[in-house]
């Protein structure tokens, strides 16, 4: 085992983890640790576009972006973190370009801008041109341009080191209110050795990403396991809104991989078996642009109601062939690829087979809007910081609008390595981390060594079954039957993990070991995905409860906030900081 | 619902095949019949979809039949660059290679991306890749004053470096290059696409800190313009043209 100390590590080196070690390498001794090489994360799969009020094309205005964002978080967003999203975000968008980054240009050379769901002129009107982008590529030029600034300053990575604690001083539920816990370190898994590390730091920044692979069908990486907001939770942190997942309506048919909702704002149109353009019934004023959950339900409700496509049925058609091939190659060269790679269609002549996919957890890690995680609804942990997809603040509530993720990743990325940075100096030296800190990461890895020609449970079976029925049950639809039947497959699943065998002796590279963590992680996350999406008898955005179809401000106008104890699941909530903007019917 | 993540295609049924994948294994620890580090042949038969990806019949085998095969990959649909490797001797990336596209009626060969060390089955260390990227300064340098707002770019002026942003740094084009094979110098060609991407845009002002860089014995001069890697770009990058217009620039100063 091998000791480190830093002042600031940054754990996940997507957009929030580079944003994050720009700002604090340039202040303290900074780590990055990443399961993954910086350039391979899923920041770099974002397509359309990165929201912000520059007015550019067309007026626009911070104060309609901050409305756009409640509204299609159908008032589940903390209004005060949404108004510092919108208002940072044009210096985002300009600190980015300053970077290099290689946005498309207007005629007159400024960053150009294209419409996206949800995103209105004067609350509502119509659709506003407020995405910047760079073709449908613009969270690779994002990742690509941070990691390149991160070689200019120097910034120090440990790359494929998978931390799998976070180490606290005190037990953050036992701990009365009012005392204070603070954060020593994490423990991570060198994959390349096998060998177990652990990083004392005077502060630590979660940016793990999202956690997509609770789901079969869905436009997340093989490695989105949710392992920080696991993490937080056996730690005895509480996570946020979990119960909230944005299925983005636009993935292939059958494979989930994203086609960015640019096509639609470059004027692609959903249509059903019969050629209609449904959205036209659903949301008659912004039509195929209305958020994502709108989108995706009226989608799932087609294909229930037998208008779907295909031979049996079960997808709806993104058709592009009214857009001039020029104009596709120049605005979705990408998407348009996908679909001829993985589906030999061509969207020039031919629509494209779609069905929502499991894409974005608005829930996740509750912090306040300097990025300080929380150890129940107001209680900062000191020291410990989190930021973007891992993370809740809460700008996104029940439903995400497009664009608003590269945006969050930028501001509160920056905002969360200031501030672990400010901390640092504040702190006199390097916090002692327990001596048995590592003793959770060293039985856990033991075990599932000593799994192998033991245990009798296959990984993949068990990740398929806990995929499959979160898929089934807790997708666009949801109702208690379904909830109660997703609960019953996650024990079971649970159970039979006490006797899962892994079949790699070794110690390098050992990636069987890794897929067994990250399922436990999955399990733990499925479970309060469930938990959350049972209690709260209401729809609201990316939830929809078929058995309670209609949001209900009076009992649920609250977030969930859960909390891992030896019992399973404990629930309490938190009330949504409302400033400006009183909830309302939401209609597009 | 949709059919699975893994297996694929909505449109009719997609008949299954079997199909075998030969692959070049390196166990580091060894295995009872191979020492440690020794390179062995292993072949394993699976029944997958035409239109299933090499990702997918990898995935097969490590989850069905031998959970030690060790590989990286990520987002699965050819934009974070961790699965390329050489499969029936060409480097691609596994996740964009369907095996309808490879003649599933023979024996699938799959191994490592060659030049660089490999630590175990089909990873390979990328330090010494990543190492050259870091060296031709892959990041603007602009002079002046920091403007308030954006720095203005024409279209046009946006488009010439167009080609060399879509790198995703999977290793394709340098692990391809037989020069780069055999120098143990040569930068390789990606690290020329990332000096490409910067010297042709407009804002930067670093041209001729890098072009001195890639004037370098180690650099741009080696190239023997074999087209390998522009064939093995899963990105479509023209990376042999992008190189000429380097070494064009080095001569004429045009850029």
């Amino acid at each position: 085992m091998t000791h480190h100390e830093y002042d600031v590590v940054i754990v996940g080196a997507g957009g929030a983890g580079m944003r994050a070690a720009l700002e604090s390498s340039e202040r303290s001794r900074t780590a990055v640790l990443t399961k993954l090489y910086p350039t391979r994360s899923h920041t770099g799969a974002a397509q359309g576009g990165m929201a912000a009020a520059l007015a550019n094309v067309e007026d626009d205005s911070a104060e309609w972006h901050v409305f756009d964002t409640i509204k299609g978080g159908d008032y589940l967003v903390d209004q005060d973190a949404a108004e510092i999203l919108c208002r940072e975000a044009i210096d985002a968008v300009l600190d980015l370009e300053k970077m290099g980054l290689p946005f498309n240009r207007t005629p007159e050379g400024k960053v150009d801008q294209r419409r996206f769901g949800g995103h209105t002129r004067n609350h509502g009107e119509a659709a506003v041109r407020r995405a910047c982008y760079s073709a449908d590529r613009t969270g690779h030029m994002i990742l690509q341009t941070l990691y390149q600034q991160c070689i200019k300053q120097g910034v120090e990575f440990f790359n494929e080191f998978y931390v799998l604690d976070v180490i606290l001083d005190k037990d953050p539920q036992a701990t009365p209110a009012g005392e204070e816990v603070s954060v020593t370190g994490v423990v991570a898994l060198e994959l390349a050795t096998g060998e177990i590390h652990t990083f004392a730091a005077k502060s630590v920044v979660f940016a793990t990403g999202g956690a997509g692979k609770v789901f079969k069908t869905t436009s997340n990486a093989h490695t989105l396991t949710g392992d920080g907001m696991a993490i937080a939770l056996g730690a005895g942190l509480p996570l946020e809104d979990m119960e909230f997942f944005q299925f983005h309506p636009t993935g292939l048919a059958g494979l989930g991989i994203l086609l960015s909702e640019a096509a639609r704002g470059e004027g692609g149109i959903l249509r059903n078996s019969e050629g209609e353009r449904f959205m036209e019934r659903y949301a008659p004023t912004i039509k195929d642009l209305a958020p994502r959950d709108m989108v995706a339900r009226a989608m799932a409700n087609e294909v229930r109601e037998g208008r779907g496509a295909g031979p049996h049925k079960d997808y709806v058609l993104l058709d592009l062939t009214h857009l001039e091939p020029a104009h596709i190659d120049e605005k979705l060269p990408d998407i348009t690829e996908f679909a001829r790679t993985y589906l030999g269609v061509e969207p020039y002549t031919e629509p494209v087979p779609v069905y929502p996919t499991a894409h974005y957890a608005m829930g996740g890690i509750p912090t306040n809007v300097t990025g300080q995680v929380l150890r129940s609804n107001s209680e900062p942990v000191t020291g410990l910081y989190a930021a973007g997809e891992c993370a809740c603040v809460s700008v996104h509530g029940a439903n995400r609008l497009g664009t608003n993720s590269l945006l969050d990743i930028n501001v509160f990325g920056r905002r969360a390595g200031i501030a672990a940075a400010e901390h640092a100096a504040t702190v006199a030296s390097v916090p002692v981390m327990a001596d048995d800190a590592a003793s959770g990461v060293e039985t856990l890895v033991a075990t599932l060594r000593g799994s192998v020609g033991a245990g009798t449970e296959r990984v993949a079976d068990l990740r398929k079954a806990l995929q499959e029925t979160m898929d089934r049950n807790v997708q666009v639809f949801r109702d208690a039957d379904s909830l109660e039947e997703a609960r019953g497959v996650i024990a079971d699943v649970k159970a039979r993990y006490a006797n899962v065998g892994i079949h790699d002796r070794g110690t390098r590279y050992n990636t069987d070991l890794l897929e067994a963590i990250e399922l436990k992680f999955l399990i733990d996350l499925s479970e309060v995905v469930i938990a959350g999406a049972l209690a709260r008898e209401e729809s609201r955005g990316g939830h929809y409860r078929e058995d309670f179809p209609k949001r209900d401000d009076e009992k649920f106008l609250h977030h969930t906030m859960a909390y891992g104890t030896a019992d399973g699941v404990r629930l309490d909530t938190k009330p949504v900081v409302i400033t400006t903007y009183q909830p309302m019917e939401r209609k597009y | 619902m949709t059919a699975t993540a893994e297996s694929s295609a909505p449109a009719g049924e997609i008949p299954a095949i079997t199909v075998t994948l030969r692959i070049l294994r390196t166990i580091p620890e060894g295995t009872e019949e191979h020492g440690p580090g020794e390179s062995y042949w292993q072949e394993f038969t699976i029944e997958a979809h035409a239109t299933d990806r090499v990702l997918d019949a990898l995935h097969k085998i490590k989850w069905e039949q031998d959970g030690s095969l060790a590989f990286r990959r990520s987002c699965a649909h050819g934009v974070c660059g961790s699965d390329a490797m050489r499969i029936n001797a060409r480097n691609r990336l596994a996740c964009k290679t369907l095996l309808k596209d490879l003649n599933p009626a023979k024996p699938i060969i799959v191994e490592p991306l060659k030049g660089l060390p490999v630590e175990k089955d089909l990873i390979v260390d990328m330090e010494p890749f990543f190492a050259s990227y870091r060296e031709i300064m892959p990041f603007l340098m602009p002079t002046g004053a920091v403007p308030e707002r954006e720095r203005l770019q024409s279209p046009a002026d946006r488009q010439k470096f167009d080609d060399t942003t879509k790198c995703i740094l999977c290793a394709a084009c340098t692990t391809s290059c037989p020069v780069f094979w055999t120098d143990g110098q040569y930068f390789g060609p990606q690290a020329i696409v990332g000096a490409h991407r910067f010297i042709f845009d407009s804002r930067d002002e670093g041209q001729w800190e890098r072009l001195e860089v890639l004037n370098d014995k180690a650099g741009v001069w080696k190239c023997r313009t074999a087209f390998n890697c522009t064939e093995a770009c899963p990105r479509g990058i023209e990376v042999t043209k992008a190189i000429s217009e380097v070494k064009k620039a080095l001569t004429t100063g045009e850029f």
